[in-house]
């Protein structure tokens, strides 16, 4: 019997387009997760992929949108292949579409590899838990929520809130202490303006480090559905870059939300039963997929660490995308609006961030020895500060005893001096917990009460005097 | 010999496949889909039409590929070597995987989960024409240096044994002894199988009558657990529920730990493997691994794998408490269990329940955990043996009023309500001592009375003070705290020292990461001692100021990190320089009333 392939066949059997979806009749020998070119006179070549066949229909999603096609004139054409990311040295300083075609005007680059975007799991019996301390010079980050190698750490913003300067920011200072190569970033943007995207383009080149940064941009005017791809384009670049040429890596990826309500569109184009507020009652595990391509492989010497940014809808912490993306990520980072009301930059809320990996990348030969019980004990501090404040505000400040003066004193200067600090201003560790000891020498030492007597008889800064 | 059924693809959506011509498979059957081999459960049947969700990825099958029907439902594989192991969501083991196939984990790897070529040594203990039952112990092997296995005749099995091996090394596919049953000879090895969605048959269920110990105070005191009972540990995120979980299969006094991580994170998973492959059992020098199983189904994995997760975990868990054994399951996170139903469920485009779940949500959490408990297991002579759930809940927005949680709660016995306000000022582990309860309390109140008969009037005492803090903070948020006098001053400090330094813990510091029951006890006795002091010195005129400066508050504050040799010499000494401290402070109070 003669197996003719269905491979590179134009087939003119669409049926039905729906939202970014074609249905058309099904061709043997197609397999699930195919992907699809589509052809138009007029759009030219779109690429989609199948996500649903059957005896009788098979279901397209076409990742650059369905604008423009027609029933009659569009036609599928099947590659046989799965989607597959170009990968090569050259990709360093070049700027790609959310779909990994160049656009910056630049020559197509020569592939070294053709990866799979869909990663398989990293097994965790070959992962290499995360122990190694990154400097990323932001006290708040580094005193109280330490970044390590191999996280992923998660800013949670609001629209109008700095989220774009601090990432810049710690694109600018962030370095693994001890060790001599700084970070390669790879920076996906999903469904942000142009001008958001020049200001990040902007700022890698005025730190002259655009040459050891890969771009993937799918802008707010282009189709939703290719931000599906954009951060697995990316990680795919990234897993590569860490795990086969022992580089660190750095992911930004920029808006999550974005990508979640391109989910939801999608979800809801295929009459899918919704979960909470609309989104799939898949997104947990789908962001999982994303997130989870964090880390480092036992016996790579590259890793991939992640700081995924999203805009919380109405500053909302339990809205699902910020909710399901702290229940996935190591921690989360919290931009608070108080905050920047008050003119704090960075406007980060220490009291519900928090970093899950913190306790294994400080301490001796880490950081130093005090760090952890100099953190809970700020923590514990600014806590009762805020308490404190909230009793003055209902009862007036003669309601305070003295030592809750102290406490909201400690809070002011804390926010002042700890948590502020200028975009330019790059502190290393000893500076960072060494501000934190100046700030609790306010309080009385019987409050230490998170800290061990020898902790604060060799770090505390009025020890000796009374 | 059932004949082979074979259908084929007619339909990949997903992890979902169905499949034609499959007319004579069975509900939750095992299957293989297409060229790669992709296994899958049927979960659906219509006329010669299966539905089948995958284990694994589905990308790549196509239509009219091949689908062959196994015969058996998901099963695992239960004997020596379990015990040190670490599976995947349908017991896969996964340093095999890793070690043959590299780090990332690929599609259709077939491996066993118990190495056949492994030799154990086999002590026989039954006799050649025994007549034995279902679960009765024919022998056993030393699996690891804590634990004795017990090879058990398969729970459907019984007659008389015709034929019983000597003492020596075997496999786990050598026959080890022949049995001659109504239907004839039946080989038994020192492995057999079990499918993990039916529960493994006792004898009776038992109430609980004993304690889990802990080694975590607030637990052990306040809030303790049952051996054979149901806990569920309940928070939003980042409040500490993974802590939690990995504490207690540290420290809990069970035989045997199955850790279930289930729909939760690498880096986690990696470091707790990691931990605990390095980490000694207690004091002991036996390593922490040599008890512990792990189920490791990560995020994303595949969320069908994840489902099936739980029940793999329980069906080890039963095995080892069919041998007597006291077993504890900790399963992190049940909401990513519930979460992979809902999606299987949406997936079959079934009626969905409140927020999305299938109305089935709370039938099948209460099929799960009734597989808790401590009973009689079966075999001819009595043995008890327990399985302890301890689940995690993550609720969406941190709110208890959903699903999970509420379903959860009505079968659960202890509930320990982690807070963001605790977590939020580093208070570890954030049990909020006025939500969590423990149902348990009167049913272990004989064993603790055992230990000191006045533990339950401590922890009773204890809990009153911090619920007078409670309304004195209210009192002191609306008008402030002048208005109070040194007593009422006294409250919030004694309060502070006992959240400080009692019920704060440590789970990273060496010495505070556990405390002996006796500590535990010891500790509470001294700082209530410490308020019932600062009273009647209140009483009788010395200032609240002078007692605060006293020294003893910073030995106090130490106890907690006073290694376990030292600690009662520490103890006693601190308790007379308090008596001592007192004393001269009344005195001294008196002396000065004088001039």
């Amino acid at each position: 019997m003669r197996n003719k392939s269905h491979i590179g066949v134009k087939y003119y059997t669409i049926k039905e387009i729906t939202g970014p979806l074609i249905f058309c009749e099904s061709v043997s020998g197609v397999g699930f997760g195919e992907i699809v070119k589509v052809l138009t006179p007029s759009e030219g070549e779109k690429i989609g992929q199948v996500i649903d066949i059957s005896d009788e229909i098979t279901v397209i999603q076409v990742f650059e949108g369905t604008s423009g096609l027609s029933i009659e004139t569009t036609a599928v054409r099947f590659t046989g292949e799965t989607l597959k990311l170009p990968v090569s040295t050259d990709m360093f300083g070049r700027m790609f579409t959310g779909t990994g075609e160049p656009t910056d005007g630049g020559p197509n680059i020569i592939p070294e590899k053709f990866l799979d975007i869909h990663a398989p799991t990293i097994n965790p019996c070959s992962r290499e838990h995360p122990t190694k301390f990154i400097q990323t010079g932001i006290s708040v980050i580094d005193g109280l929520n330490t970044l390590l190698l191999g996280q992923k750490l998660p800013l949670l913003s609001g629209t109008g809130l700095p989220h774009k300067l601090l990432a810049s920011q710690i694109v600018k200072q962030a370095k693994v202490v001890g060790e001599e190569e700084g970070f390669t970033i790879i920076f996906a943007a999903m469904g942000i303006t142009s001008d958001e995207v020049k200001f990040f383009r902007d700022d890698f080149l005025r730190m002259g480090a655009m040459g050891k940064v890969i771009m993937f941009v799918n802008r707010a005017e282009e189709p939703a559905i290719e931000r599906i791809l954009t951060p697995r384009m990316a990680l795919t670049a990234a897993e590569y870059f860490a795990f086969e040429h022992d580089l660190h890596v750095l992911v930004i990826l920029v808006d999550m939300t974005n990508y979640c309500e391109a989910l939801r569109e999608i979800s809801a184009s295929r009459l899918e039963i919704p979960g909470r507020r609309g989104y799939p009652g898949y997104m947990y595990t789908d962001l999982a997929t994303i997130y989870e391509r964090a880390g480092i492989i036992k016996g790579k010497k590259g890793s991939v660490t992640q700081m995924p940014i999203l805009t919380m809808p109405d500053d909302d912490i339990t809205h699902p995308i910020s909710d399901l993306t702290s229940y996935i990520t190591e921690g989360q980072i919290i931009l608070d609006r108080e905050m920047f009301k008050k003119g704090i930059y960075p406007p980060i809320d220490p009291l519900p961030c928090l970093s899950r990996l913190m306790d294994k990348g400080i301490g001796s030969n880490k950081t130093r020895e005090d760090h952890k019980q100099l953190s809970d004990q700020l923590y514990y501090a600014y806590a009762e500060g805020k308490i404190v404040q909230g009793t003055a505000l209902v009862s007036g400040e003669k309601a305070l005893t003295t030592i809750d003066k102290l406490y909201l004193k400690f809070m002011e200067r804390f926010e002042e001096e700890f948590i502020s600090q200028n975009y330019n201003e790059n502190r290393d560790i000893e500076d960072t917990l060494n501000i934190g000891w100046r700030l609790l020498s306010i309080l009385p030492k019987p409050e230490l009460t998170r800290i061990e007597p020898e902790i604060i008889k060799k770090y505390h800064p009025n020890h000796g005097k009374n | 010999m059932s004949k082979k059924i074979i259908g084929r693809v007619s339909r990949v959506a997903g992890s979902f496949v169905t499949a034609k011509c499959m007319r004579g498979s069975q509900m939750f059957e095992l299957v293989k889909v297409g060229d790669a081999g992709v296994i899958g459960e049927i979960i659906r049947l219509e006329g010669n039409v299966a539905v089948i969700q995958a284990y694994e990825e589905t990308e790549g099958i196509k239509l009219g590929e091949n689908v062959l029907a196994t015969g058996k439902p998901l099963s695992v594989e239960l004997g020596p070597g379990l015990i040190g192991q670490i599976f995947d969501g349908v017991q896969r083991p996964l340093t095999v995987i890793s070690n043959m196939f590299g780090p990332f984990i690929k599609r259709g790897v077939e491996t066993l989960a118990l190495d056949p070529k492994k030799e154990w040594k086999f002590n026989p203990i039954l006799k050649k024409g025994v007549k034995v039952i279902g679960g009765d112990i024919i022998g056993t092997v030393q699996e690891t240096s804590l634990l004795n296995q017990g090879i058990m005749v398969p729970p459907n099995i019984s007659g008389i044994i015709e034929n019983i091996y000597s003492e020596g090394k075997y496999t786990i596919i050598d026959p080890i002894a022949k049995i001659k049953t109504s239907k004839g000879l039946e080989n038994i090895f020192l492995m057999h199988t079990w499918p993990v969605r039916k529960p493994r048959p006792y004898k009776t269920m038992l109430p609980p009558t004993e304690p889990l110990l802990s080694g975590q105070r607030i637990i052990d005191s306040f809030f303790p657990i049952a051996k054979g009972g149901i806990t569920a540990t309940t928070g939003g995120f980042g409040t500490g529920k993974t802590v939690v979980l990995q504490t207690l299969a540290m420290w809990v006094d069970a035989d045997v730990v199955v850790y279930i991580g289930c729909g939760e994170r690498g880096n986690e998973m990696a470091d707790v493997l990691n931990r605990f492959s390095k980490l000694k059992l207690g004091s002991s020098d036996h390593p922490l691994m040599d008890r512990t199983i792990f189920v490791a189904n990560v995020s994303n994995m595949p969320i069908v794998a994840r489902e099936a997760s739980i029940y793999t975990g329980i069906t080890l868990a039963e095995y080892y408490r069919d041998m007597g054994y006291n077993v504890a399951l900790m399963a992190d996170s049940t909401s990513r269990w519930a979460e992979a139903l809902r999606e299987i469920s949406g997936r079959l485009e079934e009626m969905p329940g409140e927020e999305g779940y299938p109305a089935y949500l709370a039938s099948r959490l209460a099929e799960f955990y009734a597989r808790a408990g401590q009973v009689k297991t079966m075999g001819t002579k009595d043995r008890v043996g327990s399985i302890t759930v301890l689940a995690a809940i993550s609720p969406p927005g941190g709110d208890f009023s959903e699903p999970v949680t509420t379903n959860t709660l009505r079968i659960a016995k202890v509930f320990w309500a982690l807070d963001f306000a605790l977590a939020h000022r580093r208070h570890f582990p954030a049990i909020n001592w006025f939500m969590s309860y423990s149902e348990y309390i009167p049913m272990l109140e004989p064993w603790f009375a055992k230990v000191e008969r006045d533990w339950q009037k401590l922890c009773g005492e204890a809990r009153t003070l911090l619920k007078e803090e409670e309304e004195l903070r209210e009192i002191v948020a609306l008008i402030g705290a002048e208005i109070l006098g040194d007593k009422q001053r006294s409250v919030f400090e004694t309060a502070k020292m006992l959240k400080e330094y009692f019920l704060l813990q440590n789970a990273f510091h060496p010495v505070d990461a556990y405390c002996p029951i006796a500590k535990t006890y010891k500790m509470l006795r001294i700082f209530l001692k410490f308020y019932d002091k600062t009273k009647t010195a209140i009483e009788s005129g010395v200032p609240l100021t002078r007692i605060l400066g006293l020294p003893i508050r910073e030995k106090l504050s130490r106890l907690k990190i006073t290694p376990t040799n030292e600690f009662d010499q520490v103890y006693n000494e601190i308790d007379k320089e308090m008596n001592e401290q007192f004393e001269k402070l009344e005195l001294k109070d008196l002396e000065e009333d004088k001039i």
